[in-house]
């Protein structure tokens, strides 16, 4: 798979890392010459230097051959116009794009680009981690519409030595995995939880709380 | 004097600063946005309008703007991509019929007419003016 990551930086350098280690190929496009040169040297990316909303500059960094597209830069109008011109140019099949102003978010949602605020990821993150430790906010889809959390059930979680079936939980959740002793497992309605398992959990905000209850106890 | 119009004009440079004013002395009503203060200081003595220091990528600083009401939205900032954002949020969110975008890259003009925002690039605008004062070239091919 091919990924374009349009900006430079740490995250630029750290995300081609974790796309290199799984065997993508990838293209930075930053803006900032010295950077290019430093990045060209310490990553395996192909490095395009230049102005990432310019579309002579995407056909140079083979946008066309693209997978995914990854809007990094700091500033939001340049990440809204990169995911436009990557699907109304280039045909891109998926974009993203960083939002640094939470509130962008919802104007790029309008705009029909999918967009990430890390502010709000790591607020929402920092929020969860300070309330109860257990529990972990993973990711938000969809603006919040769908949650995925993890969970460390303690030994005196009511979820403990229950079948997920005994459990039944409401509709729209679900237990994606669970990691029990490094060892992975998919559950099934009869997989009965064990203390210290750790659990994927899928809800929506609207059964979140009452999930949150039925497994470990708690509110959320 | 046609109807009194409410523009919303995004920077307040040379381009933006000048449209503002000619607007605002032929009696519409204009709000100027940019990010700094010290940009407002080109506006004309005269300036009847409403001067506003803000990001107009944001819908905050759109909606202070009023924004819902304006007949016209101007982006004239120095960045491409602002004009092209602040544009898009005027039409999309707050429905203004007219919105019209600087862009100094001619090969995005495509990009910002599919948008359904109207370019007004510079370089185009120049080229057409000097092949305009030679229009035998532009017409028949040189003739020799």
């Amino acid at each position: 798979m091919k990924v374009v990551l349009v900006g430079g930086g740490k995250l630029a350098y750290y995300l081609s890392r974790v796309f290199a280690a799984k065997n993508h190929e990838v293209c930075i496009v930053s803006r900032d010459a010295e950077e290019c040169q430093w990045l060209a040297r310490n990553t395996r990316a192909t490095v395009v230097c230049g102005d990432g909303s310019d579309p002579q500059i995407l056909e140079q960094a083979g946008m066309r051959a693209a997978s995914v597209v990854l809007a990094i830069t700091p500033n939001d109008p340049d990440n809204l116009v990169v995911a436009q011109l990557a699907e109304r140019r280039f045909g891109v099949p998926r974009r993203l794009a960083l939002v640094n102003d939470p509130e962008s978010e919802t104007v790029f949602a309008r705009l029909g680009v999918e967009a990430v605020s890390m502010t709000r990821v790591l607020s929402q993150l920092i929020e969860q981690k300070t309330e109860v430790s257990e529990i972990t906010n993973l990711i938000l889809v969809g603006e919040g519409k769908l949650n995925a959390t993890q969970l460390d059930l303690p030994p005196d979680a009511p979820g403990v030595g229950q079948s997920l079936r005994e459990i039944g939980l409401p509709e729209n959740s679900l237990v994606a995995g669970i990691v029990r002793e490094g060892e992975p497992i998919v559950p099934r309605g009869e997989t009965v939880l064990a203390a210290g398992d750790r659990i994927v959990l899928i809800t929506v905000p609207r059964n979140h709380g009452e999930v949150l209850r039925a497994l470990m106890g708690v509110d959320a | 004097m046609a109807r009194e119009l409410f523009v919303v004009i995004v920077g307040c440079g040379r381009l933006g600063s000048h449209v503002a004013n000619r607007l605002s002395a032929s009696g519409h009503s204009v709000v100027a946005i940019d990010l700094q203060q010290s940009t407002f200081a080109a506006l004309s003595p005269e300036f009847g309008g409403f001067r506003l220091e803000g990001d107009a990528t944001e819908l905050s600083v759109l909606t202070l703007a009023r924004t819902e009401r304006a007949d016209v939205f101007i982006a004239t900032t120095s960045d491409d991509n602002v004009n092209l954002m602040a544009a898009q949020i005027a039409q999309t969110f707050f429905d203004v019929p007219r919105v019209v975008a600087r862009v100094f890259d001619p090969a995005r003009e495509s990009l910002y007419r599919e948008l359904g925002v109207t370019p007004i690039c510079p370089t185009t605008l120049a080229v057409d003016a000097l092949l305009a004062f030679v229009p035998e070239v532009v017409e028949g091919g040189i003739d020799t």
